[in-house]
């Protein structure tokens, strides 16, 4: 209760610090000879100017970047502060997730699982802004951040029971799709398929533990793409992390396409970075193919999080180099040889190896050696989750609510029992199905009731 | 419960309800509004003594467990006369004083609410606990989520029930699929749903709606809706304790118009569980919320007709036994109390102001027939809405008043 008052106190001192800051900032202004509007601080103007941009210039946010690309910093570039340790790491972890990402879409084609994302051309973003949180920072992600997950130690063997939906997925007991991966023990929400619900939640989240004792140094981190970016549920999240104080960092994948809709028919405005201002959220466009910008980028944006006590919305430009999804063939809507092309110029990996070889923190023999590595460690997971069972089938009505079971449920189940048992050697597609399954249903099928 | 029974028969008798009802109309300085059910203020369901409050059936006092502050309580516990919207008030209040990580939050509640329902409560507890939100329902729904999946207890106001489909995705594929999806890791159990619903004599087609039909499919949700004061209370604190997001929604007319004498202390009602209001053998008379004051009113005209329509009720059936229940919680349902009482009875008729197609009738109805087919002895009727949206100057002929309920006991009886 103590800590709780004390967390109250010091939102209410930066809260008015803002509005100082504000004031200040508008006293400024050539305009401030007519006035101000009393309840808006908008200064009073004679001319008639319509206005279509953040920028003062009228022209676009610029794009934040550290390394060319050809991993040489840019003039005058901003470096965050990184070792060889974190570097490494970093670089581990953006091959590790198309070594990953290839092992599971070539067994979704092989049909061993249902489903699945790959998160190619992005590990730069994805990996970058991991690196920048801190790791009891509370992550809600969209579908496309496993990298996160990796990053915090889940392990390929987590990965792969989700995707499998074995029995030891801790993820969700085989109930959702594959890639909707969650870990309470690594700060990481149960992603769901309907987009954007998780933005307003993040807000929610980053509320909650901000009046925890001993949590006032974490933030909520919620990733999105530019697609989700244009559901109701993005304006209601930066509304609430704006308005009611959450430390909410919004990370916005602007990967130009959402499905086959291509970010021009998605907005016509500059990006999504160009609609936090109007929520008065600080905001930075960063380049999502740069690590070392994401990092940086997201870095500040957490430390800003934290200090405001509110929303940061960090946009990371990047581009899909994989199909949406295995259900979708991308060639569909835009040329192989756009893709092509930013695999071979804008490639976020080679950018980074570049890099870390001209500060003599890598060589081709550790490349070699890492690859190698890698994909042994991900063919092991996968075979290793591929021999195991399905949870046990009375798990299918489990966790529907806490407490007492409704009856309804109870009765429901019981009746799929007994059709087991009446059925279950008969019906061929029943009795293959349940020797998938832990058990094999026997859990129901020999009670004696 | 059946306590009431007795005395609340032979108080119908003894007492002209119309005249009652104009006495303590004109002795009130709460403004009628339109609409205003005679019934309500005059009503046997409501428990207007200290000791009929304190017999509640099923009352379960919240403080007598070891995690509630030591108390000694000289004499028995105490009531005090409130309306619903008080009654809710109070809850809150003891919601916020028991549990740190309570909040309360939407459109409007830091001033007191719409409805009064959070007066003072801001003040109480502080700005960062009872709060405005920006006017985004999906947003209160989502934000509230996302506080319930750290642990926390976010009790969330949709202003009318009218207005709460812009948060049907937030809480029926997020809030009600929160633990099951992530294999029991999260859960948003903490999240209660508070909003105004039914009809309130002139609200119209967004101030009038009963939407509780549309949640009912969709499990892992709770919907429970009140009928009184008491019962405002005792449920809407097991609400907020209940381990699964519920959503409360409270019969606005009966606000200000249902008054009793409510215990102070902290108590609960049982989730999930009907409760039998008049016990009967003939026929079984299942409603909840606003309704069943017409339902009561309905009862007194079969007993009683009023001139004119004595020739509409035969003799023979002024005497039948109608037992009367509040469902009380809509989703789950209680399955057990409807269907014992029908096979007690034989006959089932369902009041519900929502229209009558795929209403919560339709799923009551559907599975009393499986579960009593060889006792029935008659259809089972629904008297609901009709399916049009809520037509303000037709309220009177939209909503399921006391003369078709009266009208449909009959029919029931006669089949």
């Amino acid at each position: 209760m103590h800590a709780l008052r004390r967390g109250t106190t010091a939102l209410t001192s930066r809260t008015a610090r803002n509005a100082l800051n504000g004031r200040r900032g508008l006293q400024s202004a050539s305009t401030e000879r007519f006035g101000h509007l009393p309840d808006s601080h908008s200064p009073i103007t004679p001319k008639l100017k319509f206005f279509n941009s953040v920028t003062e210039d009228g022209g676009q946010i610029p794009t934040y970047r550290v390394l060319d690309g050809v991993g040489k910093p840019i003039e005058g570039a901003e470096m965050p502060e990184i070792d060889e340790t974190l570097a490494r790491k970093i670089y581990e972890n953006m091959v590790l997730l198309p070594t990953l990402d290839t092992l599971l879409y070539n067994v979704q084609r092989q049909g061993k699982i249902s489903f699945y994302m790959t998160a190619y051309g992005e590990e730069a973003t994805i990996i970058g802004s991991a690196a920048a949180l801190a790791s009891d920072d509370e992550v809600l992600g969209q579908y496309r951040e496993s990298g996160v997950l990796l990053w915090r130690g889940f392990g390929l063997d987590n990965i792969m029971s989700q995707c499998l939906g074995n029995e030891e997925d801790t993820s969700g007991k085989g109930k959702q799709m594959p890639v909707h991966f969650g870990s309470p023990a690594h700060h990481f929400l149960t992603i769901s398929s309907p987009l954007a619900t998780q933005i307003p939640q993040a807000a929610g989240v980053a509320f909650a533990i901000n009046r925890s004792a001993r949590r006032g140094k974490n933030c909520a981190a919620v990733y999105f793409g530019e697609g989700a970016a244009s559901e109701g549920d993005f304006h209601a999240g930066m509304l609430f992390a704006s308005t009611i104080p959450s430390p909410t960092l919004f990370i916005v994948r602007n990967n130009g396409f959402a499905i086959s809709t291509p970010a021009a028919e998605q907005y016509h405005g500059d990006g999504i970075a160009a609609r936090g201002p109007g929520y008065g959220v600080w905001t930075v466009r960063v380049d999502g193919n740069d690590v070392l910008a994401v990092l940086g980028a997201v870095r500040e944006a957490r430390k800003k999080c934290l200090e405001e006590g509110r929303g940061v919305l960090v946009e990371a430009m990047t581009y899909r180099v994989g199909h949406h999804s295995t259900s979708d063939d991308s060639f569909a809507y835009r040329s192989r040889s756009e893709v092509e092309d930013k695999k071979r110029i804008d490639n976020p990996i080679t950018r980074f190896r570049l890099f870390m070889e001209s500060q003599g923190w890598w060589s081709k023999a550790e490349e070699d050696a890492l690859r190698a590595r890698l994909k042994k460690d991900v063919m092991q997971a996968f075979k290793r989750a591929e021999g195991m069972q399905r949870p046990e089938l009375q798990e299918m009505f489990t966790d529907v609510y806490g407490g007492e079971e409704p009856w309804n449920i109870k009765e429901q189940r019981e009746e799929l029992a007994g059709l087991l048992k009446k059925y279950a050697n008969d019906w061929e597609p029943w009795k293959t199905e349940l020797e998938r399954f832990k058990g094999k249903g026997q859990e129901w099928l020999k009670k004696s009731d | 419960m059946s306590c009431f029974t007795p005395h609340c028969a032979r108080r119908a008798v003894a007492l002209k309800p119309r005249l009652r009802f104009l006495r303590r109309w004109q002795s009130t300085a709460t403004p009628e509004a339109a609409g205003h059910l005679p019934s309500v203020a005059t009503s046997k369901l409501l428990r207007p003594t200290r000791d009929e409050a304190l017999r509640t059936p099923g009352i379960r006092w919240a403080d007598e467990d070891n995690s509630g502050p030591v108390r000694t309580i000289v004499g028995g516990r105490e009531t005090r006369k409130m309306n619903t919207y008080q009654s809710i008030r109070d809850a809150l209040s003891l919601a916020l004083m028991k549990d740190d990580t309570a909040v309360i939050f939407g459109e409007d509640v830091a001033f007191g609410g719409v409805f009064r329902c959070t007066m003072g409560l801001a003040e109480e507890f502080g700005r960062e606990r009872v709060f405005n939100t920006p006017l985004s329902e999906q947003g209160i729904v989502g934000f509230g989520i996302g506080i319930a999946a750290m642990g926390h207890t976010p009790i969330v106001e949709i202003q009318f029930a009218d207005y709460i489909y812009p948060a049907f995705d937030q809480i029926v594929n997020e809030a009600a699929k929160f633990r099951y999806r992530s294999g029991g890791q999260y859960n948003v159990g903490g999240l209660t749903i508070r909003c105004p619903t039914m009809s309130v004599g002139h609200g119209g087609l967004y101030h009038s709606q009963s939407p509780e039909g549309f949640f009912m499919g969709a499990p892992g949700l709770k919907v429970v809706i009140p009928r009184s004061p008491i019962q405002a209370k005792g449920l809407l604190l097991a609400s907020i304790r209940d381990p699964n997001p519920v959503i409360f929604m409270e019969p606005k007319i009966l606000y200000r118009s249902a008054v009793e004498q409510v215990p102070i202390d902290d108590f609960e009602l049982p989730v999930g569980r009907a409760d039998t209001l008049v016990r009967g053998s003939d026929l079984t008379l299942l409603t909840w919320g606003t309704p069943l004051y017409h339902c009561e009113t309905a009862l007194h005209m079969l007993a009683s007709p009023p001139p004119g329509l004595d020739k509409h009720v035969p003799e023979s059936l002024r005497n039948a036994k109608i037992e009367l229940i509040d469902l009380r919680t809509i989703l789950p349902w209680d399955v057990e109390a409807v269907v014992e009482s029908v096979i007690r009875t034989g006959r089932l008729v369902i009041v519900h102001e929502a229209g009558l197609t795929a209403g919560v009738g339709a799923e009551i109805a559907a599975t009393v027939q499986k579960k009593c087919f060889l006792k029935l002895e008659a259809p089972v009727r629904r008297i609901t809405g009709w399916d049009t949206p809520v037509p303000l100057q037709y309220e009177k002929f939209y909503i399921p008043d006391a003369l078709r309920i009266m009208d449909a006991i009959v029919e029931t009886l006669k089949y």
